[in-house]
């Protein structure tokens, strides 16, 4: 035991705040996996490449997304 | 499109990572090739005695682990050269919607729920007739070498093509009449899967109110959602799944009460009444708008899929069931197995086809994820990992059915013409195969699932649904529970089905318009409101047809469909490693180009072998024409019944499906042969050319972004990860 020993209090809230950043990212994952960051991923995209362009509302995107799926199917297989 | 263009010059190509492995790494990797070692060879040489469904595990995650670390690495640097540097279509083509570079995490789950359903989770249960072994050794090895690397190169091939499908490859790399083959083999696969898989479920519900009711409150539960997430909560999917999820398990429970209530008449249903409610279903779902049905129905099973393989594979790890199977059984050699004709070679691997080799996945691979991915890298975990895990479902599902009394699943898995009407009856054909189950027994496994009876229920999923129930109440509930555990696997193997169905029926009208499109415009407008319906009914006719035939064969359906869709779908792959092969010599990697063409080779040589047997075959239990002619001559005879058939009419059914059936067969060996030939003249004309032919493969764009290759990231990624955002946060652009 070389190492100076630390405060277990400041160890422990490390671990808390580590553990608090996994399930973050798993939420974050799951939303994805989801489909429901689309809306999200439509802005992000939209204020990077089209700055300053109207946006559609959240209820219209919704609406556009889902119905682009009747001109393209996606097959699932077997 | 895009013109061809020679390679780009391999200079530009990231130098693979070679680097000497660390001690502990040897050490590890030495002590996961003992575990795989020892595993095989419990599974392979121990006899007599029944071993833990364990080790057929172990031998499994232990091969695939070895497998991805050095063969999928191997492909994926040296033969394939992925490059970093290079922009994916993601990049280079974002537009938020489709092209769009996504979490290889996310990905990964949304590539492995789009190839994995119904399939990995029925072959293998009919494969067992044969023993656990056949299934087994066919599943890990021919992920490997074969499934896995189909998946892989696939992806990488249309990843470098702007997401091309595998139609278009085959067209602009091969040739118009190559392509066009390929194209016709896509419709005509999709028909009798659509079949084949609508038989299983028919098969799972007939005379079962219990499952009936389950699967039929899926509709109104998935409109449910669909509105709530139309109009109440839009882009609220998580929480409409989690609704969802809850609504479906209460009809689990629900049809529990209804099986005992006074409704119980109501939802039991003939196999004919099924197949007309699938029909409709079938034809109206696929016209509805996609927000209603089919989007609210993906959410659920893909959450269910997911939920449900990570459920089966801790209770499997929990219990440690007993394997009951024999490692060969007669069946394997004397090609007389009841639940399909024919030998080990080659129809052990034309019926497993999910979790072993798919072709079907291939046009998962081509599209949809390519367009999708971040790094090139990546096609590893995504292509290689996410088909290894198919693979694992497909194990489990075997695992399922061998821990279940033989004598239980011949009963199950006979045709119903052969076990007769009564369970002495269905007792005695079991005996007559050489296993033994009581009339008791029959009856008290059928009541401890609360059905009617489990006796002629063929076509996999109540199989593996014994299996599960088994495994799962073990864990979960004990014997009170199986019933609910029987009917919840039921349940989630419908879902999939239904959702395929149903977005199979939509796919195949957007191909049968866009066909008729070519020559009469307004048919391929996909908003005219009279072609669409015209379409989807005759897509839906198309399926149905085989479905109502395969209900009321009096052959027994699931064993005559069955091996067409498996040869169908092997079918498929050999279309997709041709085009691979083709484009692995086109662009100058002749050399390595045996990665494609020994899976290519085995795949075709058994394709072949089952086309010629099912098409020549002098055994009528094999040939379908050695059928049509046993059963004509019968009629000419004036034979009122033979076998299972036992009126004319039914005799002469059997002529007319054995002929459409060999027809089928006969059909798709030659789209392979054509296929093939056409692609071999590309290969010579290639090599002739000293090598090398341009190919359309999209100019290199240099990236600008940054991604870990593998699920998890390394440390060293972890570090890059780091000095990327430190970067970003001091110099914001």
């Amino acid at each position: 035991m070389t190492a100076p020993p630390r405060p277990l209090g400041q160890a422990a809230g490390q671990v808390r705040a580590r553990l608090a950043e996994r399930l973050r990212t798993a939420w974050l994952l799951l939303r994805e996996f989801s489909g429901e960051r689309a809306y999200e991923i439509y802005l992000e995209h939209h204020h990077r490449h089209h700055p300053g362009e109207p946006v559609m509302s959240e209820r219209e995107f919704w609406r556009h997304h889902i119905d682009s799926r009747d001109r393209n199917p996606r097959a699932t297989c077997c | 499109m895009s013109t061809p263009t020679a390679d780009p010059a391999p200079a530009t190509a990231a130098p693979p990572p070679r680097r000497r492995m660390t001690p502990k790494q040897i050490a590890v990797w030495g002590a996961v090739s003992l575990i795989g070692a020892v595993s095989w060879a419990v599974i392979a040489l121990i006899r007599g005695e029944e071993i833990s469904a364990a080790w057929l595990v172990f031998a499994a995650v232990a091969s695939y682990a070895i497998a991805y670390r050095f063969y999928a690495r191997f492909i994926a640097y040296r033969v394939l050269r992925v490059d970093d540097t290079r922009a994916t279509p993601a990049e280079r083509l974002d537009n938020g919607v489709d092209y769009h570079p996504t979490d290889r995490r996310v990905l990964f789950g949304h590539h492995f729920a789009a190839i994995a359903g119904a399939g990995p989770l029925v072959g293998p249960v009919l494969a067992a007739q044969m023993g656990y072994l056949p299934g087994t050794l066919w599943i890990i090895v021919g992920v490997i070498f074969a499934g896995a690397v189909q998946d892989m190169v696939v992806l990488f091939f249309s990843m470098r093509r702007g997401g091309r499908s595998l139609g278009q490859m085959a067209r602009e790399e091969i040739g118009p009449v190559g392509g066009a083959a390929a194209l016709v083999a896509v419709l005509a696969i999709m028909i009798i899967l659509l079949a084949v898989l609508a038989l299983v479920v028919v098969n799972a519900l007939k005379g079962s109110p219990w499952g009936t009711f389950s699967i039929a409150m899926t509709i109104p539960i998935a409109l449910f959602m669909g509105f709530y997430l139309r109009y109440l909560r839009p882009g609220r999917v998580v929480e409409t799944s989690a609704i969802g999820v809850a609504l479906l398990l209460l009809a689990i429970v629900g049809g529990g009460w209804v099986a005992e209530s006074a409704l119980a008449d109501t939802f039991t249903l003939s196999g004919e009444a099924l197949v007309i409610a699938l029909v409709v279903y079938g034809f109206v779902a696929s016209v509805l708008p996609v927000w209603m049905l089919l989007a609210p129905r993906d959410y659920l099973s893909a959450f269910m899929k997911v939920g449900v393989v990570v459920l089966l594979a801790a209770a499997i790890l929990l219990a440690w069931p007993t394997v009951r199977t024999e490692a060969f059984t007669d069946f394997a050699f004397n090609g007389q197995g009841p639940v399909f004709a024919g030998s080990l070679f080659p129809f052990v691997f034309i019926i497993i086809a999910c979790g072993a080799l798919s072709g079907f996945h291939s046009l998962i691979s081509s599209g949809t994820t390519p367009k999708m991915i971040m790094k090139e890298s990546q096609i590893r975990v995504i292509g290689y990992g996410g088909m290894l895990t198919e693979s694992f479902v497909a194990i489990m599902a075997l695992v399922a059915a061998c821990i279940i009394d033989p004598g239980l699943y011949f009963a199950m898995n006979m045709p119903g013409p052969a076990l007769g009407p009564t369970l002495e009856s269905a007792s005695a054909a079991v005996t007559n195969l050489g296993f033994t189950i009581t009339p008791d027994q029959l009856a008290a496994a059928a009541r401890s699932v609360e059905e009617a009876t489990l006796v002629g229920r063929s076509g996999g999923a109540p199989t593996l649904a014994v299996g599960m129930s088994e495994i799962l109440s073990d864990i979960f509930g004990g014997d009170a529970f199986k019933a609910f555990w029987y009917h919840f696997a039921i349940m989630f193997e419908a879902l999939f089905i239904l959702t395929t169905v149903d977005a199979g029926t939509r796919v195949g009208r957007f191909m049968l318009q866009d066909t008729v499109g070519n020559v009469w415009k307004k048919a391929g407008d996909v908003s005219w409101k009279p072609g669409v319906y015209a379409a989807s009914a005759i897509v839906v006719a198309a399926w149905g047809y085989f479905l109502w035939v395969g209900v009321r064969d009096p052959l027994g359906g699931i064993n005559q469909l069955f091996p067409l869709f498996g040869i169908a779908n092997q079918l498929l792959a050999a279309i997709a490693l041709t085009v691979c092969t083709t484009l692995l010599i086109k662009s100058g990697r002749a050399k390595w180009a045996w990665v494609t063409i020994v899976p290519l080779t085995w795949d075709v040589v058994v394709t072949l072998t089952a086309s010629w047997q099912k098409v020549f075959s002098d055994d009528p239990k094999v040939g379908f024409f050695a059928q049509r002619e046993q059963f004509q001559a019968a009629l000419d005879a004036g034979k009122t019944s033979l076998g299972t058939a036992k009126t004319p009419d039914e005799m002469r059914q059997v002529v007319l499906n054995t002929t459409v059936d060999g027809v089928l067969a006969a059909f798709f060996a030659v789209l392979v042969i054509i296929v093939l030939v056409d692609a071999a003249r590309v290969w010579i004309k290639a090599l002739r050319a000293g090598g090398t032919l341009p190919t359309h493969e999209d100019p290199y764009v240099k990236s600008t972004t940054w991604a870990p290759s593998g699920l998890v990231a390394t440390a060293e990624e972890r570090q890059i990860m780091k000095e990327r955002a430190h970067e970003e946060a001091g110099a914001p652009s």
